[in-house]
């Protein structure tokens, strides 16, 4: 059993995220990257299935600023190798990252793929089921659990409002992981500091070239904003009134 | 459990020794007794780890248990850490291992110097390693690689303080030059609303003073010296080295930090990592310089003073902070029972901070709220404090007790500039 | 090419909410791109659900035995044949958990572009212009995107009131692709909410309550509200010190870290402890009778109103007329 699981790092909202000169793209220069969050529990769900039934990892990412560091952290979390993809393109949206990886996780002849069910920037749809697609695999997204049994996988989907299916799925497949059965791991900084010292980083080339979006990024900038609150006034029923008012609007609560 | 059995007697019916007849009852000898027969396997695995061998040194006198501020909140002393361990419960995973606050008061009492200092780090160490950290020290853990504090801020927004201090702060990332005195903010005054006023206030008074004075801004990151005792040394080590080249890009005279904590790694950790300082605490600095205030007014306050762990015990400065505050003009001081060598923990350091929660479910009350008690007790309106972590938890403490309007929480800073203007 | 299709969510025997919005949305699209609005229903029986579709002027039913429970790869066939025979200008999908396997699956399979977490939508010309909450919403991106295309569109970005009616209602039956008879996945059994533990970290509303709801039995009035509006309960700490409510609802730097939609806060001060555990929650309204509580620095909305008189206000509110 293959297991490969797929990380990206995006910018870390804690940090200032701020738009480039030209208004329609991240300032990717003064950005901080982290992990995915969704891939940090998609990589701990792939430890868990190899501790669980000794299937063999590789953590694999699209090369870029950054992205060894990343690699390097998955290996001290316990996965056996880790990859670093190249391509021709400078692109990283998903159906660009989709169209690299199809072809290098085929010629590994893995049997499960792992990512997070989505990221903070994917404006361009989610990986898994791009890459699922691509493939001709089946998938799921919005994963809180894997199992394997044989050549099948068993997950469980969640849906809002708590409710949760439990599917079959047959190998080779694609799953987009919200959370795994437990938070991820903790690494000591020491392992990771040894671990960057010895680990080598495989690598390999994408062939396919980033299929054309058919869709432009006219602008992007943030959401106009007050300071602080906007504070209700009046009686406690109509402030009442107000703030069903608001959650309605929103979709929060059912008409 | 170890296997115990009957004690076993060894008695000749005759024998006779260098012409003495000690037969039957004279001779009686006793095999070894029960506790020999102990597996103490457990108690090797923790004193074969290098740091925590003097563990072992422990003769169970006790007299560290009256001495160990968790103790009086709780069911936790070394004695009793030896003990269980002797008799085979694995410190690895026992709640022990993160309620010692290392705050130092045993190894003052401890005739066998069992280092508790030492043990907790080296034995956290390795449960960090196993992965077994308890959820909230594990964030603050994350939390300081990823963004150089433990509390998750943004380091880009870590000298906003500055823009509302009242008096200009050289922020050397901005614009490198000389200074005299290089102010080592640390996490809690750079971040924390209580912290950023006690930070505002030594700016002013920096200014009164007249002193060429600048911080790193968002180059500084966590002295990380509460992380190291936590367990994570790989981590206290890369943040520091981080620190270290920091500071060797700027030129200044000496370093000065309100935080006992990030004092203390930098008189006993940092030079062991290539990092050699002419450091003080901020009371240590002011101290001398009190004279030259031009007070404005005198505050009418009766307090008293909280010694933190890592300047009193740790480093042992007791007169700097008390120098100061006898130096304010209308302060009425009162010593609390507890003081100086013998003073309370607050519960912030050697991780504390980072386990609230994990201390309050197996301690009866937090130790800073017992040691709010005891600063209402001395009929103090107010207690005074040197080190960030505190007002933050005393605060707090002051709320949960019930004592709301009968005590306040200020940094000796704070009443400085009260005075001042 | 033309008209708007709508990928409708259901659980069998009721259309989900989000849904009535995709269909408001289609119906604008339509007026200016022109065509019909279209829903596309695929279920093991459509029966009760065509019902509550009159907001499309033709209701596209799949059904089969396969397509018994939500099934993402047989949901994925059916929208795939439908795109390519009805070859629609614009597909919308929901952005929830179909939405997340779908939209972007069935634009792969398709070669049509897709855009995602979409909060608004409107025709140009040909195109069609979007708004996306990117990075956490801390930005939006406007796209222009060619025709045909599919659109994944957070839920509250439409009226959800203006998608019940007004189209033709026309039912067009057609056969199930013959891709469902060699499924790779099964659904194996469904759960519904309730079960398990309480994991206030996921819930989509909590409402949280501090030291100024008073004591243990006051509880009950956020527990009212809560329950009405679907949310979680959470606490600061002093709530959980004192017992009442447990551990696993305490919100903030010793306890849980939570990223609702909506974070109510009610009699919390917001000490920086307890915002380290929701600073990432979506809409957050303050209710504290102290109008300098440091929560309203954070909060979106706030009101000094005393929650005593203003949390049975709200649950009135809320809780269904009779
Ligand atoms: C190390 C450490 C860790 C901590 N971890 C956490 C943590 O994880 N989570 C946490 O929450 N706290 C934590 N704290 C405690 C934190 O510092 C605060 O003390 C706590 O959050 C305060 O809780 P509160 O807002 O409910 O209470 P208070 O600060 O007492 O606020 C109560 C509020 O209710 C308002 N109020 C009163 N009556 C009414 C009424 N009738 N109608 C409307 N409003 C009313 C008041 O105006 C007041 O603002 C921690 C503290 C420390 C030192
Ligand atoms: S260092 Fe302090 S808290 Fe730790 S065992 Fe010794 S006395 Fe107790
Ligand atoms: S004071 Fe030292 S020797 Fe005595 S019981 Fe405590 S640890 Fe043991």
């Amino acid at each position: 059993m293959h297991i490969a699981v797929i990380l990206k790092q995006v910018p870390d909202l804690v940090e200032e995220v701020e738009v480039d000169s030209q208004g329609t793209d991240i300032d990717r220069d003064s950005v901080k990257w982290k992990l995915n969050e969704f891939d940090d529990h998609a990589l701990e769900q792939a430890v868990l299935l190899k501790e669980s039934s000794g299937a063999e990892v590789t953590a694999v990412a699209l090369a870029a600023d950054g992205v060894d560091q990343l690699l390097y952290a998955a290996v001290a979390r316990g996965v056996d190798r880790a990859i670093r993809v190249t391509t021709a393109s400078a692109r990283t949206d998903a159906p660009a990252a989709a169209a690299a990886l199809a072809g290098v996780l085929a010629d590994m002849g893995v049997d499960l793929v792992l990512t997070g069910v989505q990221a903070v920037d994917d404006l361009h749809g989610q990986l898994a089921p791009i890459l699922a697609t691509r493939l001709g695999w089946p998938h799921v997204s919005v994963v809180s659990r894997v199992s394997l049994e044989g050549t099948e996988a068993e997950v469980t989907q969640e849906y809002s409002g708590g409710r949760m299916a439990t599917l079959e799925v047959d190998l080779p497949a694609v799953l987009g992981v919200q959370a795994a059965p437990r938070p991820p791991r903790y690494v000591p900084i020491s392992r990771l500091r040894q671990v960057m010292a010895s680990a080598e980083l495989g690598s390999a080339a994408a062939a396919a070239a980033a299929p054309a979006l058919g869709s432009t990024v006219t602008r992007l900038a943030a959401p106009p904003q007050g300071q602080g609150a906007q504070m209700l006034e009046g009686r406690p029923e109509a402030v009442a009134e107000q703030i069903v008012a608001l959650l309605r609007e929103r979709g929060l609560v059912e008409a | 459990m170890p296997e115990v059995e009957p004690e076993r007697v060894h008695e000749d019916q005759r024998l006779v020794f260098e012409g003495m007849d000690i037969s039957g009852g004279w001779n009686r000898m006793f095999e070894q007794r029960v506790i020999w027969q102990h597996d103490i396997s457990a108690l090797d695995r923790v004193t074969g780890i290098p740091g925590a061998e003097s563990l072992g040194y422990c003769y169970q006198c006790g007299k560290c248990t009256p001495a160990c501020p968790v103790d009086h909140v709780g069911d936790y002393s070394p004695r009793k850490v030896f003990r269980r361990t002797q008799v085979g419960a694995d410190l690895l995973t026992s709640p022990d291992l993160w309620l010692c606050t290392t705050c130092g008061n045993c190894l003052r009492v401890c005739p066998k110097e069992v280092n508790m200092l030492q043990i907790m780090p080296a034995v956290r160490e390795r449960a960090v390693a196993a992965g077994q950290v308890p959820a909230e020290l594990q964030k603050a853990f994350e939390n300081t690689f990823q963004y150089g504090n433990p509390m998750g801020e943004p380091a880009r927004k870590r000298a906003d303080w500055v823009a509302e201090a009242g008096a200009p702060v050289t922020i050397l990332s901005r614009g490198p030059r000389p200074v005299d005195v290089l102010f080592f903010v640390e996490c809690y005054w750079s971040y924390h609303p209580r912290g950023r006023d006690a930070a505002r206030a030594f700016a002013r008074t920096m200014a009164t003073l007249g002193i060429d004075w600048g911080i790193l801004g968002a180059e500084e990151k966590c002295s990380c010296d509460s992380q190291r005792a936590a367990g994570e040394r790989g981590l206290f080590e890369m943040v520091a080295e981080q620190n270290i080249a920091t500071l060797g890009r700027y030129q200044f005279q000496r370093l000065v930090t309100p935080d006992p904590h990030a004092y203390n790694s930098f008189r006993n950790e940092y030079p062991r990592l290539g990092g050699a300082y002419d450091v003080s605490h901020y009371t240590q600095f002011l101290a001398p310089l009190m004279a030259q205030l031009p007070w404005q007014r005198e505050l009418p306050y009766r307090v008293t003073f909280h010694d933190p762990c890592y300047l009193g015990r740790h480093n042992g400065e007791y007169d700097a902070p008390r120098e100061m505050i006898r130096q304010i003009p209308g302060l009425e001081f009162v010593e609390m029972f507890r003081c100086k060598e013998n003073g309370y923990c607050c519960g912030g350091g050697g991780g504390g901070m980072w386990l609230d929660s994990f201390t309050g479910q197996h301690t009866q009350q937090r130790l800073s709220e017992r040691r709010v008690r005891e600063a209402v007790e001395t009929g103090a309106e107010m207690l005074v404090v040197c080190c960030p972590y505190e007002v933050s938890r005393f605060e707090d403490a002051v709320k949960s007790t019930g004592n709301q309007g009968k005590l306040l929480v200020r940094d000796i800073i704070e009443l400085v500039d009260e005075a001042l203007h | 090419m033309a008209g708007v299709l709508v990928y409708v969510e259901s659980d069998g025997e009721r259309v989900a909410p989000i849904s009535f919005e995709l269909l408001a949305a289609a119906r604008e699209l339509a007026q200016s791109l022109g065509g019909d609005v279209e829903a596309l229903v695929a279920a093991a029986d459509t029966g009760p659900l065509v019902g509550e579709l009159g907001a499309a002027d033709t209701i596209l039913e799949v059904t089969s035995p396969a397509l018994a429970g939500y099934l993402p790869e047989a949901q994925q066939l059916v929208l795939v044949e439908a795109i390519r025979a009805r070859k629609p200008a614009v597909v919308l999908v929901g952005y929830t958990s179909a939405g997340l396997d779908l939209a972007a699956g069935a634009a792969t399979a398709t070669g049509l572009p897709v855009v995602a977490y979409c909060t608004g939508l409107r025709a140009e010309g040909s195109d069609v212009v979007a708004d996306s909450q990117l990075y956490g919403g801390k930005l939006v991106a406007t796209t222009t995107t060619s025709t045909p295309a599919v659109f994944s569109v957070v839920a509250g970005s439409f009226a959800e009131a203006n998608g019940h009616a007004g189209g033709r209602g026309e039912r067009i039956v057609t056969a199930p692709p013959a891709g469902l008879a060699q499924l790779r996945s099964r659904v194996l059994g469904t759960t519904g909410a309730g079960g398990g533990a309480v994991d206030i970290t996921k819930a989509e509303r909590v409402v949280s309550v501090g030291r100024g709801i008073g004591g243990a039995d006051n509880i009950e009035l956020a527990e009212e509200l809560a329950t009405a509006m679907g949310a979680e309960l959470g606490a600061s700490r002093p709530v959980v010190d004192s017992g009442w409510l447990p551990k696993e609802r305490q919100v903030g730097k010793s306890g849980m870290t939570v990223k609702p939609k909506l974070y109510l806060a009610v009699g919390i001060s917001g000490a920086p402890e307890h915002l380290e555990g929701m600073h990432d929650a979506g809409l957050v309204i303050a209710i504290n009778t102290d109008g300098d509580a440091p929560i309203f620095k954070v909060a979106d909305y706030g009101t000094t109103c005393d929650l005593f008189d203003l949390l049975p206000a709200i649950t009135a509110l809320l809780k269904p007329a009779g």
